[in-house]
C-alpha cells in the first residue's frame, strides 16, 4: 500500500467490530437454523415454497441488490469523484422498472426454479438450459467476484486487519459463514439473512443521512458546499464529468455504463430467482413495488452519505486510508459516530457482502442442480433429493471458487466490477427473456445465438479492454493488448445479443413451437398452470 | 413418488392444485388426465384483449422511462455546462434532474400498481374462471 496508510486501529475498535458483526452472524445464524427445518424438496430448497409474501422478498430483494458495491462503492465514488457516482445509484434504481413491467409477474408465472426455467419453456430443453446455466454461472460468478473483492477491504477496516495474508483468512471464515447459511437454510434461510441484512443496512443509513442534514441544518447546499470546500476537485464534484468526464473515450463509456446499469438488473440470475419465491403474480409485483420503494430511499441516502463523507472526512484523507474509495462510508461513521457507529457500518458492509454472496451461490447451484444436472444430465428424470444434494454439493464448489476469487480480487474497485456483471446480465439475458416473453417467431436458434453472442461479444469486449491490459490500473498493467478503448462494453455488447437473437430467429430454418408459444403466453400473463 | 423434478413437459400438463403453494408435488406423476386447453384459452377474444391491453400499457411505459432516462444519461455525458448551471445554492440542474429521475420511477411504479389492478387483474381472474383454475 503506498502513501501514508491512515491504519483503521487508530480510529476504531477491532473488538467492537468484531462483536457487533459476531451478534449479527450469530442471529441470522439462530434464524437460518429456526426456519430451515426441512428442505428436503427441490420446491422448498429453490423457492422457500414459495411461501413469503410480497413484503418479504421485496425487502429480501433490495437485500440481494443493495450490495457491498452499493454501499461502499457508490458511497466512496460520490465522496470522491462527486456527480458521476450519483449517476449508479440512479442506474441502479430506475433499472427496477424493467423489471416491474415486463419482467416480474411473467417470470414468476412461466417459470419454476430458475432463468433456464423461463428461457426453455418452448424451446429445444438441453441446449437452452446449457446456455442459461452457462450465463447464470458466468454472472453469478463476476458478481461475487466484485462482493469478495470489497471483503478485504472492509476486513483492513474492521478488524484492522493490514497482512494479505491475514484479510484472506478472514475472508476464508467469511466464505465458510456463507456457504453455511445455503447448505442449513436453502432458499427461506437466505431470504431470512436478506431480510435482516436489508433492515438493519436501511436503517443505518437512513440515521446517518438524517444525522448528516441536521448537521448541515438541512441545507443540501450547505452540505454540499462542505463537500466540495474539502474535495481536491472542488465544486467540479457538484458537476457531471468528475470521473468520466476526462476524454470523450470516457464519457462514451460512461454512457456504455448507463446502458448496462439499466438494463441488467431485469437480466440478474439471482433477482429473476428471487421472484419464484412468491405464491403469484400479484406478490410477484408487490414484490417490485417494495423494492423499489426500500430502493429509492437507500439510494437517495447514498447521495447524502457520499458527499457527507467528502465534506466530514475529505476527500484526500479516505484516498490515503486503507480501503481506499471503498472506506469512505466506514470513515465518516466514525466521524459522525466514534468507534460504535464505525463498528455498526463496518458490520453491516460484512454482513451485506455474506448475505450477497449467499443469494449469489444458492442461485448459482440451483442453475447448475435443476438447469444441467436435473434436465441435461439426467434428462428431467432426477428425483428431488439427488438434485439437492446436487445443488448443496454445487453450492459448497462455488463458495469454495468465491473464497478464492475474493483473495485474488482483494483490492480492486467494487462498484465498476459489478458493472461489469451488469453488463454481462444485460447483454446474455435480457435480449432473450424479453423475446421469449414477447416475441411468439422466437426460437431455440435465436436464443442460443442471442445468449452466446451477447456474452461472448461481452467476453471477448473485457478481455480486451484497458480493465485487463492496457492500462496502469489494469489487472495485468506490464502487457499491453488492448484494442476496445471502452471499460463496460454494453453498449456494443448489448446491441449485438438483441441482433444475434433476432437474426438466429429469422435465419434459422426452425419453425417456433406454435403449441408452446401458446401455452407459454396464457401462463406468463395468467399464471394458469402455475 | 414425493417430487420429481418436472421437465416442461410434465409442467405443461398443468394440475390445479389448491393446498401446494409452488408447486410441489407435481411432478409427471401427479398429472390430471386433462390440463387447462392453452390453445383455446390462447385463441379466445377475452385473452387477446387481455394481452392487447397489458401490452398497450407496459410497452409505451418502458419505452417512457427508458428515453426519459437516456435523455438524462446524455444530458450528463454531453450537456456538462447545463447540467452544470446552479438552481439554487450550490444545488445543480444536474441534482435536479436525478432527484427527477427518482420522482418519476416511484410514479410510474404507483401508475402501474393502480393500473394493473383496475385494469388488468380483474380480466386475469375472469380467465382463470373460466378455464377453471381456482381464482385466487
Amino acid at each position: 500500500m503506498s502513501g501514508p496508510v491512515l491504519a483503521a486501529g487508530e480510529i476504531g475498535d477491532p473488538v467492537l467490530n468484531t462483536a457487533v458483526f459476531a451478534a449479527f452472524v450469530v442471529i441470522t445464524l439462530y434464524v437460518v437454523y429456526r426456519v430451515s427445518s426441512r428442505n428436503s424438496t427441490t420446491a422448498d430448497y429453490y423457492a422457500a415454497g414459495g411461501r413469503f409474501t410480497g413484503m418479504q422478498n421485496g425487502i429480501a430483494l433490495s437485500g440481494d441488490f443493495l450490495s457491498a458495491a452499493s454501499f461502499l462503492g457508490i458511497a466512496g465514488a460520490i465522496a470522491i469523484n462527486g456527480y458521476d457516482g450519483f449517476l449508479y445509484s440512479i442506474g441502479f434504481l430506475v433499472a427496477w422498472l424493467v423489471n416491474l413491467l415486463l419482467i416480474a409477474e411473467l417470470v414468476r408465472n412461466t417459470g419454476r426454479f430458475t432463468m433456464g426455467d423461463v428461457l426453455a419453456f418452448r424451446m429445444r430443453q438441453r441446449p437452452v438450459r446449457a446456455a442459461a446455466a452457462t450465463s447464470t454461472l458466468v454472472i453469478s460468478f463476476f458478481y461475487m467476484l466484485a462482493q469478495m473483492a470489497g471483503a478485504g477491504a472492509v476486513v483492513a477496516l474492521l478488524l484492522n486487519v493490514q497482512g494479505k495474508a491475514g484479510q484472506a483468512l478472514v475472508i476464508t471464515v467469511v466464505g465458510a459463514i456463507m456457504i453455511f447459511y445455503v447448505l442449513v437454510g436453502g432458499m427461506k434461510g437466505t431470504t431470512w439473512v436478506q431480510i435482516i441484512k436489508a433492515s438493519i443496512l436501511i436503517l443505518c443509513v437512513v440515521l446517518m443521512t438524517v444525522f448528516l442534514l441536521g448537521k448541515f441544518g438541512f441545507s443540501l447546499s450547505a452540505l454540499l458546499e462542505q463537500a466540495a470546500a474539502n474535495n481536491t476537485k472542488g465544486e467540479k464534484v457538484l458537476e457531471p464529468g468528475g470521473q468520466y468526464g476526462k476524454t470523450p473515450t470516457t464519457t462514451l463509456d460512461f454512457v456504455s455504463l448507463s446502458l448496462a446499469l439499466i438494463l441488467g438488473a431485469a437480466g440478474l440470475p439471482h433477482v429473476l430467482m428471487r421472484f419464484y419465491t412468491v405464491p403469484n403474480a400479484t406478490e410477484a409485483r408487490r414484490s417490485v413495488v417494495w423494492a423499489v420503494g426500500t430502493m429509492s430511499v437507500f439510494y437517495g441516502a447514498t447521495l447524502v452519505i457520499g458527499y457527507g463523507a467528502s465534506a466530514l472526512v475529505g476527500s484526500e484523507r479516505i484516498l490515503q486510508s486503507t480501503g481506499r474509495e471503498n472506506s469512505a462510508a466506514p470513515l465518516l461513521a466514525f466521524e459522525i459516530g466514534g468507534t460504535v457507529l464505525l463498528g455498526i457500518v463496518a458490520a453491516v458492509a460484512f454482513a451485506t457482502i455474506l448475505a450477497v454472496v449467499a443469494g449469489l451461490t444458492i442461485t448459482a447451484s440451483a442453475s447448475f442442480a435443476h438447469d444441467v444436472y436435473a434436465n441435461i444430465v439426467r434428462k428431467g428424470k432426477a428425483d428431488a433429493a439427488s438434485e439437492v444434494r446436487v445443488a448443496r454439493l454445487t453450492a459448497v464448489v462455488i463458495g469454495v471458487f468465491a473464497i478464492i476469487g475474493g483473495i485474488l480480487a482483494n483490492g480492486q474497485n467494487v462498484a465498476f466490477l459489478v458493472a461489469l456483471a451488469f453488463a454481462f446480465a444485460a447483454s446474455a439475458n435480457l435480449s432473450t427473456l424479453l423475446y421469449s416473453l414477447f416475441w411468439k417467431r422466437f426460437n431455440t436458434t435465436g436464443t442460443l445465438w442471442g445468449m452466446y453472442g451477447g456474452l461472448g461479444s461481452c467476453l471477448l469486449l473485457v478481455f480486451f479492454s484497458p480493465v485487463v491490459s492496457g492500462a496502469p490500473t489494469s489487472i495485468v498493467s506490464t502487457v499491453d493488448f488492448q484494442l476496445f478503448p471502452l471499460a463496460n462494453p454494453g453498449i456494443v455488447s448489448i446491441p449485438v445479443s438483441f441482433v444475434c437473437g433476432y437474426l438466429g430467429t429469422v435465419l434459422s430454418r426452425e419453425r417456433a413451437d406454435v403449441d408452446k408459444a401458446k401455452e407459454m403466453a396464457v401462463r406468463s400473463l395468467t399464471g394458469i398452470g402455475r | 413418488m414425493t417430487e420429481v423434478v418436472q421437465s416442461p413437459a410434465g409442467a405443461r400438463a398443468a394440475v390445479p392444485r389448491a393446498a401446494t403453494f409452488g408447486g410441489i408435488g407435481s411432478g409427471p406423476g401427479a398429472q390430471a388426465p386433462q390440463g387447462p386447453d392453452f390453445a383455446a384459452i390462447h385463441d379466445s377474444a377475452e385473452f387477446a384483449a387481455l394481452r392487447s391491453r397489458f401490452r398497450g400499457f407496459v410497452f409505451p411505459m418502458s419505452a417512457l422511462f427508458l428515453v426519459w432516462y437516456l435523455t438524462y444519461v446524455l444530458l450528463a455525458a454531453y450537456a456538462k455546462d447545463f447540467m452544470s448551471t446552479r438552481v439554487v445554492g450550490l444545488v445543480t440542474v444536474g441534482l435536479v434532474f436525478g432527484m427527477l429521475q427518482f420522482a418519476s420511477t416511484i410514479a410510474i411504479t404507483a401508475l402501474y400498481v393502480r393500473w394493473a389492478r383496475r385494469q388488468i387483474d380483474p380480466r386475469i381472474a375472469e380467465i382463470r374462471a373460466a378455464a377453471g383454475v381456482d381464482a385466487r
